[in-house]
């Protein structure tokens, strides 16, 4: 940490808190998010705030971030009271916060989206000159991102790069991630960490939202843990807490952390891929020459940094891109280029990566949403008729078995959470009898409760003999979860382990291209939790 | 910083009111809102208009009791209302139906305009030998405009389903190819005259209007209202079972709310567009038939004021329910009858006109909760 210069005179007592955060109630119809919080940050630390979906974190963090005003409770940075009327106010003082939910405009260029909304540049874009400063700036803080590439041709782990550099564009001093490993690779996350320790190094303070309890240990100075709106540990430092201790005060229960898991017994070839090719949006190769075989009753990971051709494998599989050579079969029949429907037909599952965008209609109720794999069969279709009877016969009985906590089965989705409308898309996909089923990023953004329930799910499914192709960035989850890893790097796949023997150092070689120098520290770290 | 120091907002020097107003983005829309707000921003849009009126030098209260008489006052103009509000019905569910789909139906006008020529060909050709029963007649000449609205819709649906053609350009200029496609038959071949217009259709080809009864029931005696209202309001019942118990109008839900859902779901978003756009067409070309049938009885240039570009306001005063249609019809039907009633018959539009503002502004209540707070000393 730096000292502050002693030449410049300081209006203010010289203040050691960056934020001080006193008695925060923050209400919305029907809950109370944040029932009279305290919290502060110190100058130069990483302070992370942990807590289960729906604790209160986000909630915390954009009143502070100007997103939301509190109905009580006062706000200091650096010692002076605030009263944020909107992020950009709170970007003038030096808050900027990265959401879990980017911000950006797909059609235009990275710069673009980094340059939007600022003084500067004024009227004339000249583009190459930001293009170079940008190029640097990302250059600089190990975050590599291409300043032309349009944002929906990048992969949300690209995407969530650009959102970081935009507040170091701005010059936050107190940086605000909100579950910013949730999309990335483990090295990625790493060169993360390293980019915050040297940020904080130079005095930026920041807030690391975060459920994962493994990265907490690995990067904070302090931890804040919230449970329903309250702080049941408050800035606790890390040396001498253990994750144990951490995931009691989170969940208020001990976290199993122990997975049960059925003895490996693999049935006959389910899917069997093929030397398969296909383009990504911006038509470059996104995969080339992908072979594999997954068999009943297994469970194959695919482990790979992000944008490495998982979101396009994913879509080859399930009819929702074409692939250009290749062939892919699903219990024999050739199902490469055919529709999605087709591919439905041939009970192939899909949990797909967008929750919100692509796994469900924000506006449909949750009974709308169910059907969507089923509106076309007996007992919920009649002919070309929906039987309104049958419909909520079926909602009822899968919100129930799911647990799907929700007022009724007419609730809009988008009014779940991530956990609940994760629970909602596999019953949905499992009630529709799966024999091979895609699972993208399961657990992404998830809580250690709708976590556990994800996995136990996929292992029900793997128990009860269906093929699954685990696509996921979280590395222990495929470790957990899969009987063979293959590992994706650009587009190929550069091998293929069981993961019973699997080294994680190994795999992370291979993640990142075999580069002897990605050898990666926190790999003991991340195994301490499911 | 001492404790009870008044809070006080660095480096605001905004106007000195005692509050502000803020916004904040809605979590949950109560169902009520919708409905509250669409009442609420009828009524600001009155007042406005009253303000304008009487601005104006007019009587604000008077006028609008005028134009409530005029439209609703007897048995008589509440009919006149009603046969106004009968194509307003059908283009109005035409509009809604493809609305839900996100598809951009700006030409109901046009599907009108060729439904009411193909229900014209049908007894001017004539298609049917004259003497025909009306029981013939009469379905013949809506499916034959239901088949010619179906298919001038199924052309922007065509272009947009397989070549990505905005719907918006298509469907507005197909509106001025079907107006002077009547204006070439009412100059040309169908003319009588020398006027704009067709020879009067036999009687077996108009739809019984209620004044028919007045044998049996005097009351009705005079009254103007068809059978089409009737053809508009089982349509309204069709269209909403369409929509919330058939298996297209669920893929049309979904693709209205999430078309890359509705790709994963399985759903062929290509055949629907055309699908949905031909079944929009299909109804405004019903409205055609009715307004050549049941009011005119004959083919002229002005068959229609415009109503398939109200039915577009009306869709959306709706909020594109098929029963909010009917309602919304009515009350814009009341506007259109009132025009003839008040000089100058540019106000009824005006009102039109601010209503439609009002409510595109009202959605905003919809979308964020305002609070009004006290400004710190």
């Amino acid at each position: 940490m730096t000292a502050v210069p002693d030449a410049s005179p300081t209006p203010t007592p010289p203040a050691t808190l960056a934020v001080e955060m006193r008695g925060i109630v923050k209400r919305f119809p029907g809950v109370v998010a944040n029932d009279g919080v305290d919290f502060d940050v110190r100058l130069g630390e990483v302070h992370a705030l942990l807590g289960e979906n729906g604790a209160g974190k986000s909630t915390l963090m954009n009143v502070l971030d100007g997103l939301y005003r509190p109905d009580v409770g006062e706000i200091r940075l650096f010692g002076n009271p605030v009263d944020f009327r909107s992020p950009r106010d709170a970007i003038a003082a030096g808050v900027g916060m990265v959401h879990q939910h980017f911000a950006l405009v797909p059609t235009q260029t990275v710069t673009e989206n980094i340059l939007l909304g600022l003084a500067e540049p004024r009227f004339r874009l000249d583009a190459g000159r930001y293009d170079e400063r940008i190029a640097q700036l990302a250059h600089r803080h190990g975050l590599a991102v291409d300043p032309h590439a349009r944002i929906w041709q990048l992969s949300v782990g690209e995407q969530q790069r650009v959102e970081i550099l935009k507040m170091l564009y701005r010059g936050a001093r107190i940086l605000i991630l909100d579950e910013p490993t949730a999309v990335l690779a483990p090295q990625e996350a790493a060169e993360l960490f390293r980019t915050l320790r040297a940020m904080v190094a130079e005095g930026t303070s920041i807030v690391f939202i975060s459920h994962k309890l493994a990265e907490v240990t690995q990067i904070a100075d302090r931890v804040t843990v919230m449970r329903r709106g309250k702080v049941t540990a408050a800035g606790v430092p890390m040396a001498g807490t253990t994750t144990a201790d951490l995931a009691r005060l989170m969940v208020g229960r001990e976290a199993t952390e122990t997975i049960e898991k059925s003895p490996f017994e693999p049935g006959p070839v389910v899917l069997a891929v093929h030397d398969v090719e296909a383009q990504s949006d911006r038509e470059l190769p996104a995969l080339r020459g992908v072979s594999f075989d997954v068999r009943a009753g297994e469970i194959l990971g695919v482990a790979g940094v992000a944008g490495n051709g998982q979101s396009e494998l994913a879509q080859v599989l399930t009819g929702l891109r074409r692939c250009t050579a290749g062939s892919i079969s699903v219990n024999g029949v050739e199902v490469a280029n055919h529709t999605p429907r087709e591919v439905i037909d041939q009970h192939i599952g899909h949990v797909p990566e967008d929750r919100t965008g692509v796994g469900t209609a924000p506006d449909l109720s949750i009974a709308d949403n169910l059907i969507m794999k089923s509106y076309r069969d007996a007992p919920v279709a009649r002919r070309w008729s929906i039987d309104a009877g049958a419909v909520r016969r079926f909602a009822t009985r899968l919100r129930e078995s799911y647990a799907i906590s929700s007022p009724s089965i007419d609730t809009e989705a988008r009014l779940l959470s991530g956990g609940n409308l994760q629970r909602l898309i596999l019953a949905r996909e499992i009630a529709s009898q799966p024999r091979l089923m895609v699972a993208v990023q399961p657990t992404r953004g998830l809580d250690v409760g709708a976590i556990a329930t994800v996995h136990r799910l996929l292992l029900d499914q793997r128990a009860a003999g269906s093929a699954t192709v685990l696509i996921s960035e979280d590395l222990d989850e495929v470790l957990t979860l899969s009987d063979r890893v293959a590992v994706v790097y650009e587009g190929r796949i550069v091998g293929i382990v069981d993961a019973a023997d699997a080294d994680i150092a190994e795999i992370g070689l291979l993640m990142t291209g075999g580069r002897a120098s990605a050898v990666i520290e926190p790999a003991d770290a991340t195994r301490l939790v499911p | 910083m001492t404790a009870g120091a008044p809070a006080r907002r660095p480096g605001h020097a905004r106007f000195a009111l005692p509050w502000t107003v803020r916004a904040e983005r809605r979590l949950e829309v109560p169902r009520w809102l919708p409905i509250a707000t669409t009442i609420g921003a009828v009524v600001v849009a009155l007042i406005i208009g009253g303000l304008i009126l009487a601005f104006a030098g007019g009587d604000p209260i008077a006028i609008y009791a005028h134009i409530l008489r005029s439209s609703f006052g007897s048995l008589g103009v509440l009919s006149d209302t009603l046969v106004k509000a009968t194509p307003l019905i059908l283009t109005g569910l035409a509009c809604a139906l493809a609305f839900r789909m996100r598809l951009w139906n700006i030409g109901a006008e046009g599907q009108l305009l060729m439904g009411a020529w193909a229900a014209s060909a049908v007894v001017l050709v004539p298609i049917v030998p004259p003497g025909t029963p009306a029981v013939i007649t009469l379905p013949v000449m809506m499916v034959a405009a239901m088949l010619a609205g179906g298919a001038y819709g199924a052309i922007p649906g065509i272009l947009k389903a397989v070549r990505g053609v905005n719907e918006i350009i298509v469907t507005l200029m197909l509106n001025y190819i079907a107006a002077l496609w009547i204006s070439y038959w009412v100059f040309g071949p169908w003319n009588e005259g020398g006027f704009p217009i067709t020879p009067q259709f036999p009687q077996e080809a108009w739809l019984p209007r209620l004044s028919g009864l007045a044998e049996a029931i005097p009351a009705t005696s005079g009254l103007t209202v068809h059978l089409g209202l009737l053809i508009g309001l089982v349509a309204a019942v069709l269209v909403h079972f369409l929509l919330y118990r058939s298996r297209l109008g669920y893929e049309i839900r979904l693709i209205g709310d999430s078309p890359r859902a509705a790709r994963y779901a399985g759903v062929n978003v290509v055949r629907n567009t055309i699908v949905v756009f031909a079944i929009s067409g299909a109804l405004a070309g019903l409205a055609g038939m009715s307004e050549v049938s049941g009011v005119v009885h004959r083919l002229q240039l002005t068959i229609s004021p415009g109503y398939g570009f109200t039915a577009v306001i009306v869709a959306y005063i709706a909020k594109l329910n098929p029963y909010g249609v009917v309602v919304a019809s009515i009350a814009f039907g009341a506007l259109i009858l009132a025009g003839r009633e008040i000089q100058p018959s540019g106000i009824p539009a005006m009102i039109q006109g601010i209503i439609l503002f009002s409510l595109i502004a009202s959605e905003v209540f919809l979308r964020y909760r305002f609070r009004i707070e006290r400004r710190a000393a």
